[in-house]
């Protein structure tokens, strides 16, 4: 029998290039970065040495990597809880017909669909600390601070540690809410409408049909969105690349970000793919709970 | 209409303008405060033309290897299949915040650092899984019978996907092409990575690295550029958004 017959023989025909282009591009990184890890490669060395956990141990006496590690779960955690409360609202409201909801869905699409790092660039010039749009609000109209005698000085967004985190957290939350707010509509909109007829003829109001009927049965999706926002947020460093480079002083560092300033910028290949490979076991285990999530939801 | 059906609409609209404010507001902030640019050394249409390069060529990359594999998972395999098809999904998850420092050794060995085709070479690692999920699934909703008509008239089964279900697939093929685009178009890491000259990166690295340099802010028309090149794209997702939704909720939700 001829491969384009035999339907096992095509099966593996067709895959084939996809999985070899996988193995080689992901794969055999991976592998690499395993190796790199336990080895002290750098940039310019041909090949390393084997110097077994001595890059892990070093990483972890090393206080601003302990920052980066305590960073990166902080905005991964805070950002998701905040991105669940609004996306769920969101996707309510959107729920509605209204006049206008086409150009509404496309506006809340863009900080998604826009390259995210231009994105942060728009948030670099709001909170920038001379030329700051909120600042001026909070100088010209609302009057509680600004460089008068007198008043308190106004918030330097990216320059002070707690507010730095807190506004990498906020640009965080603007561009993962569409993903969540969609995959939370696509949920909502999965519920028959007669569920919500019976809730509505029996008497129950917008809170209790949302908080008895509608949250438990967009749950199952809802975590799958938690969970991709989760994991996109954990391995990320495009927004503090763009907004703090890390600063001050490796303040708001995050496990990626750490990664690309000693690896790429630094050289050093090994200590890099050690503070990198930190993120795998949150990965693996976020892997696990999408699957079991995505089979229980598949049940109903 | 009721005093509280009033409250409640009036409730509804804020929320949504107050959202879409938050949505679009960095954008309108852009394009507000545009600045004259002075820098003569950069070409920001070279950017845009880097970025068009690359995207094309991983699409057509992309197409060549996510859709056969998508058709093979979707009809050809049993249970095996079903975990390979898992399998593929899960290397989506693998961030290139893991594989960026192996590969940068891997791209130098190579001789490829900062060339284009370090960028053509890596991107398919993150649009062929998602690709061929969505491949997947979009192949499943096709009936069995039309290739089984198609093989009772005699043609072979790959001749069967060329010529009857790839034509049916136009719409799938397409959410393909714009979803692997956009992903080209927003990736940072490893365009920030392998890329070390001006003249060859794309728009989403050079913006941040060289715009912003030196605390002076060059915004003009490139900014507007990119901001009108994001409202097409937004409006094909706004079409497609419920494919998107499919891959990413691994089937949870159907559509």
């Amino acid at each position: 029998m001829r491969v384009a017959d035999n339907p096992n023989a095509l099966a593996r025909f067709l895959i084939a290039p996809a999985l070899i282009y996988i193995g080689a591009v992901i794969g055999i990184p991976f592998i690499l970065s395993l190796w790199f890890s336990v080895s002290d490669v750098t940039v310019s060395s041909a090949a390393g040495r084997f110097v077994g956990l001595e890059n892990f141990r070093s990483a972890l006496g090393d206080p601003s990597f302990r920052r980066a590690l305590r960073n990166t779960f902080l905005f991964a955690i805070v950002s998701q809880v905040i991105v669940i409360v609004l996306a769920t609202t969101l996707a309510v409201a959107l729920q509605k017909n209204f006049r206008g909801k086409w150009v509404v869905r496309l506006l809340i699409l863009l900080p998604w669909v826009a390259p995210v790092s231009l994105g942060s660039i728009g948030w670099l010039w709001i909170l920038d600390s001379i030329y700051s749009v909120i600042n001026y609000g909070l100088y010209h109209w609302v009057h509680v601070c600004g460089p008068e005698p007198g008043m308190n000085s106004c918030p330097v967004w990216l320059g002070q540690p707690s507010l730095a985190m807190a506004s990498i957290i906020g640009v965080q939350v603007w561009r993962t809410l569409p993903l969540a707010t969609v995959i939370n509509l696509g949920g909502l909109s999965s519920i028959p409408q007669d569920i919500h007829d019976a809730a509505s003829i029996d008497g129950a109001g917008f809170f209790r049909t949302m908080f008895q009927i509608t949250l438990p049965l967009v749950l199952p999706i809802l975590l799958v969105a938690v969970l991709f926002g989760f994991v996109f947020a954990f391995t990320d460093m495009i927004v503090v690349w763009v907004l703090t480079r890390g600063g001050p002083y490796d303040m708001t560092q995050v496990l990626a970000s750490l990664a690309f300033f000693k690896g790429i910028d630094g050289g050093d290949l090994a200590g890099a793919s050690a503070v990198a490979l930190f993120l795998f076991p949150v990965l693996a285990a976020a892997a696990i709970l999408l699957l079991r999530l995505a089979r229980r939801a598949e049940v109903i | 209409m009721s005093a509280r059906e009033t409250g409640g609409k009036i409730a509804h609209r804020g929320l949504i303008a107050l959202f879409s404010i938050f949505a679009a507001f960095p954008f309108a902030w852009m394009l507000i405060t545009t600045f004259k640019k002075t820098n003569d050394l950069l070409n920001p249409n070279r950017w845009i033309g880097n970025t068009v390069f690359v995207g094309v060529v991983v699409v057509i990359i992309t197409l060549l290897l996510a859709v056969p594999a998508g058709y093979a998972l979707a009809r050809l395999s049993g249970t095996f299949g079903e975990q390979l098809g898992i399998g593929i999904f899960l290397t989506y998850l693998v961030p290139p915040t893991i594989l960026f420092i192996p590969l940068a050794k891997v791209v130098s060995t190579l001789h490829l650092q900062d060339n284009l085709w370090a960028l053509v070479l890596t991107y398919p690692s993150f649009t062929i899984p998602f690709c061929t999920w969505l491949m997947m699934g979009f192949f499943k909703a096709i009936p069995k019978d039309i290739e089984e008509a198609a093989m009772v008239d005699g043609m072979s089964r790959l001749g069967a996907f060329v010529r009857v279900i790839l034509p049916m697939s136009v719409a799938g093929l397409l959410t393909v092409v714009i979803f692997t685009f956009t992903l080209v178009m927003q990736e940072f890491v490893y365009g920030l990575t392998f890329i070390n000259s001006g003249r060859n990166f794309t728009v989403s690295v050079g913006v941040p690295s060289f715009l912003v340099r030196g605390d002076v802010y060059f915004w003009g028309s490139l900014m507007g550029a990119c901001f009108i090149a994001s409202v097409p794209i937004a409006f094909l997702y706004n079409l497609f958004v419920d494919r998107f939704i499919a891959g990413f909720t691994v089937g949870a939700v159907k559509g």
